[in-house]
């Protein structure tokens, strides 16, 4: 199996207005891999992985340097459309935001049909696609119709999700995904999670060990805006190398 | 993977892409309102201009209206303006701050919304048919049943001298607080609303009665925010054309009775404008417009500024 | 203070307060009873449906007025809906600086412009310069008056709309003016609806600004760039003669133009309870 590096971090610098919350991060993420991004409140993680698809610099006085190279180009280049970034890169988000006045097919594939497609045939095949790929399908089959706020939370996110997956990206960013959720939808996203990683790269921020420990092949450890440690799961958990990774696992704070 | 429908989208960013334009258009439109803003005070500086440099300040203090002799002085319309919108004040003031206690601390639940819609109601009345009312009915019912004791007990009063014909300063003043009621007291509940809980809490906790709580927690703490409201009664009591126009007698002079008639500088426009003959006597009353627009516009601010502080600090309600 | 002592105050605020709402509401029940009793008696199709006639002469109607008042508020539309609601997207949408902060700043205050320097200004920009009164003029008066309130109204119903959907649809790679024209907009759409139609009442029950823009006509509308005959006007020109004749019309026509002013009111507020209900 070839090791290659979807995303690579250099020296990424990231700030709100004159207060700075990530500090040179320097990380490689593996194609086809889950890489979990854990730390304590307050470490930058969830700015982090907004700086991977650009979603950082919409809130105003946000600003970032450094790269953020995918597929070996750097997405910050001045000729790149950050548009057309996130396309390629989606977002799952903290609490499931459906379009609360579109129906649950309008909703998968909205940004498809926001993007100029308007024939239903590729449309309605699209839904359906997405909806299997995220493990909607079958619970929604004959109700494509109704709202999409009709659903219950866990069913909004695998909504979510599937609108995500609609536009075809190659990254999926999972920004504490199941922190809203019960036990049993959060089970059924991580099992969907370790199924997408088949074909997409997966980078999923969380506050729960468990989850990371579970779910994901490498894992990084923030703290203060600064990478702390970074390789595989399986190490990080078990023989963490630095004291503060340490600490943060055992539960000494966080 | 099938991208292939996915290709036509641009790597490459344009200066004039979507996002620009869209803005660009939108944010026209929103210039359109400084544009329009802009020119709403220069037309009526450039249009009052024979006036001004024709009476320069002596336009403000000059008591005489004379179009025959085309001698132009807005005292006698500032004095009618501003007696009876704080007449109205005076009136309307307990009264609206009375109700928007009761609607939002006193009322049983189930009355607050239905009551409070009632009074919305009130406002919804076209300003001249108020006014009808108030020629056929309320402007008797005064003379008839309000200045009689009034003139009996507090005539002593310059104030309450001298014969009522029904329509006057006092029937002005009466007909705008029924106008500017639904405002004030609309806007002081809503300040009222964003006193937090943990105010009248504490006070409740003391075992204060609700009318207690209401004293202590409540009322200081909006209190800046109920001037504001009272304010914004002032402001639309001054703008206010038809209804007072239609009960104040229009009689430009300046005294100190209020049963005398009087003339506000809305009214003077409203009657007089369509037979202005003389350009003289056009600008004059554009000065006058002039005038009460920047009146007006003091007055608002002020008010937003009072009540936006309270609003917008304490995240409740809007203005 | 003794218990009951403070107990019996509470009671005399509550009735007190109680008491100003009662006696707030008596000039309106006496309002609209008046107007009733007065008007409903000379109302019949006829009324609706012609045209004055001179004084003296029974019969006659305000068909004109009302013809009038709708082709007036119409134009007030036209010009007023779109620079509102467009202005109102800008402020809330991409109004984040200085210049947004600034123009919703006036916004707010021009909401609060005297009607007859409406009025006054309709006159010396449209009036003067094509030499006659006409019904744009009074159109163009009201959308003095409308467009502050659009805006405003437009600009807070779409900051209600939550953040997070304007991230959703951004994180999906739609552009900010798509998120915007498709998504917000749609979101927000039941507000910016009911400012328009609230906007719409309130202005449609202005006499102020019409005295000298549209003026007044006899006769059935002309052309949109003669004067009009609209309800409110004609109402109060009827309330000011000494012809009791005249005086009953008035009533009449403020019947009509009650009914038409509160449905439009009554009914906004009832579809914006259901929708929030």
């Amino acid at each position: 199996m070839i090791m290659q590096n979807k995303i690579i971090v250099e020296n990424l610098i990231a700030s709100f207005g004159a207060k700075q919350v990530l500090h040179n991060i320097n990380m490689g993420i593996q194609k086809n891999r889950i890489t979990a991004i854990i730390g304590p409140s307050g470490c930058g993680k969830s700015t982090f992985i907004r700086c991977l698809n650009r979603m950082h610099e919409v809130v105003p006085q946000a600003k970032v340097s450094g790269k953020v190279l995918v597929d070996d180009k750097n997405i910050y280049d001045s000729d790149i459309d950050p548009v057309y970034i996130r396309r390629r890169i989606g977002m799952v988000f903290q609490k499931a935001n459906p379009f609360p006045t579109m129906s649950i097919r309008d909703n998968v594939v909205a940004g498809l049909k926001l993007n100029g497609i308007k024939d239903n045939d590729v449309l309605d095949k699209t839904a359906e696609e997405s909806l299997k790929k995220a493990a909607l399908w079958d619970e929604v089959k004959n109700d494509l119709n109704k709202s999409g706020m009709s659903l219950s939370g866990g069913q909004q996110q695998r909504l979510c999700i599937a609108r995500a997956l609609a536009v075809e990206p190659d990254v999926i960013l999972f920004d504490e995904p199941c922190s809203a959720l019960d036990p049993i939808s959060t089970s059924k996203i991580e099992d969907l999670m370790i199924e997408l990683k088949e074909k997409y790269t997966l980078v999923i921020v969380t506050h729960n060990m468990q989850q990371a420990a579970r779910v994901s092949d490498h894992t990084a450890f923030f703290l203060y805006g600064k990478l702390i440690e970074f390789g595989e799961t399986d190490q990080i958990f078990k023989k963490p190398k630095e004291k503060s990774t340490e600490d943060y696992i055992v539960g000494r704070f966080g | 993977m099938d991208r292939e429908y996915l290709s036509f989208f641009r790597i490459s960013r344009s200066k004039f892409s979507g996002d620009f334009i869209f803005e660009a258009i939108i944010g026209f439109f929103a210039l359109c309102i400084l544009v329009f803003a802009f020119l709403l005070f220069r037309e009526l500086f450039v249009e009052s201009g024979l006036s001004r440099n024709t009476f320069g300040w002596d336009f403000l203090t000059g008591t005489t209206w004379d179009p025959v002799s085309e001698v132009f002085g807005s005292l006698p319309f500032i004095f009618g303006t501003l007696v009876s919108s704080f007449l109205a004040l005076l009136i309307a003031v307990p009264f609206s701050i009375g109700i928007a206690i009761y609607l939002s601390e006193l009322a049983p639940e189930k009355l607050r919304t239905p009551l409070s819609f009632i009074i919305e109601l009130l406002a919804a009345i076209p300003s001249v048919i108020i006014g009808l009312w108030g020629i056929f009915i309320l402007a008797p019912f005064i003379r008839d049943y309000l200045a009689p004791p009034l003139s009996t007990y507090l005539g002593f009063l310059p104030l309450f001298q001298g014969p009522m014909y029904g329509l006057s300063m006092l029937t002005g003043g009466v007909i705008l607080a029924i106008m500017i009621i639904p405002i004030t007291s609309s806007v002081s509940r809503e300040v009222i609303m964003t006193v937090p809980t943990h105010q009248r809490e504490a006070a409740l906790a003391l075992g204060a009665t609700g009318w207690e709580t209401t004293r202590i927690a409540v009322l200081p703490y909006a209190r800046s925010g109920i001037f504001g409201a009272v304010i914004l009664g002032f402001g639309r009591a001054i703008g206010e054309t038809m209804a007072v126009t239609m009960v104040i007698g229009n009689s430009p002079r300046i005294s100190e009775s209020l049963f005398s008639p009087s003339y506000t500088m809305a009214s003077v426009i409203a009657n007089e404008f369509v037979e202005a003959t003389s350009k003289l006597y056009v600008s004059s009353l554009i000065e006058i417009g002039f005038w009460l627009l920047v009146i007006s516009v003091i007055i608002n601010i002020a008010a937003r500024i009072l009540v936006w502080k309270l609003l917008r600090v304490e995240g409740g309600g809007r203005a | 203070m003794k218990w009951n002592k403070r107990k019996m105050i509470d009671r005399i605020m509550s009735f007190l307060t109680a008491a100003c709402v009662v006696i707030a509401i008596i000039p309106l029940v006496s309002i609209l009873y008046t107007v009733t009793i007065n008007g409903i008696s000379a109302i019949n199709l006829d009324f609706l449906t012609q045209l004055p006639k001179p004084v003296g002469e029974p019969g006659g109607g305000l068909g004109n007025a009302i013809q009038g008042t709708f082709i007036v508020v119409g134009i007030a539309c036209l010009i007023g809906l779109p620079i509102g609601i467009l202005s109102g997207v800008y402020l809330s949408e991409y109004g984040e600086n200085r210049f947004g902060r600034f123009v919703s700043f006036v916004a707010d205050v021009l909401t609060g412009t005297p009607s007859i320097v409406a009025g006054m200004f309709a006159y010396t920009f449209i009036v003067l310069y094509f030499r006659s009164f006409s019904a744009i003029a009074g159109g163009v008066a009201l959308s003095v008056l409308m467009i502050p309130i659009v805006t405003r109204t437009t600009e807070e119903s779409l900051k209600l709309v939550p953040g997070s959907i304007k991230e959703a649809s951004l994180a999906l790679g739609i552009p900010k003016w798509k998120t915007t024209l498709y998504i917000v907009i749609s979101t927000g759409k039941s507000g910016i609806i009911t400012g328009a139609l609230l906007a719409i009442a309130r202005i449609s029950g202005e006499t102020a600004p019409l005295l000298f823009t549209s003026f007044g006509n006899m006769f059935w509308s002309g052309g949109l760039d003669k004067p009009i005959s609209t309800l409110p006007v004609q109402i109060y020109t009827y309330a000011i003669t000494p012809f009791p004749d005249w005086h009953a019309k008035a009533w009449a026509g403020a019947f009509i133009f009650i009914l038409m002013i509160l449905i439009l009111n009554v009914g906004v507020r009832l579809v914006t309870r259901k929708k929030f209900g």
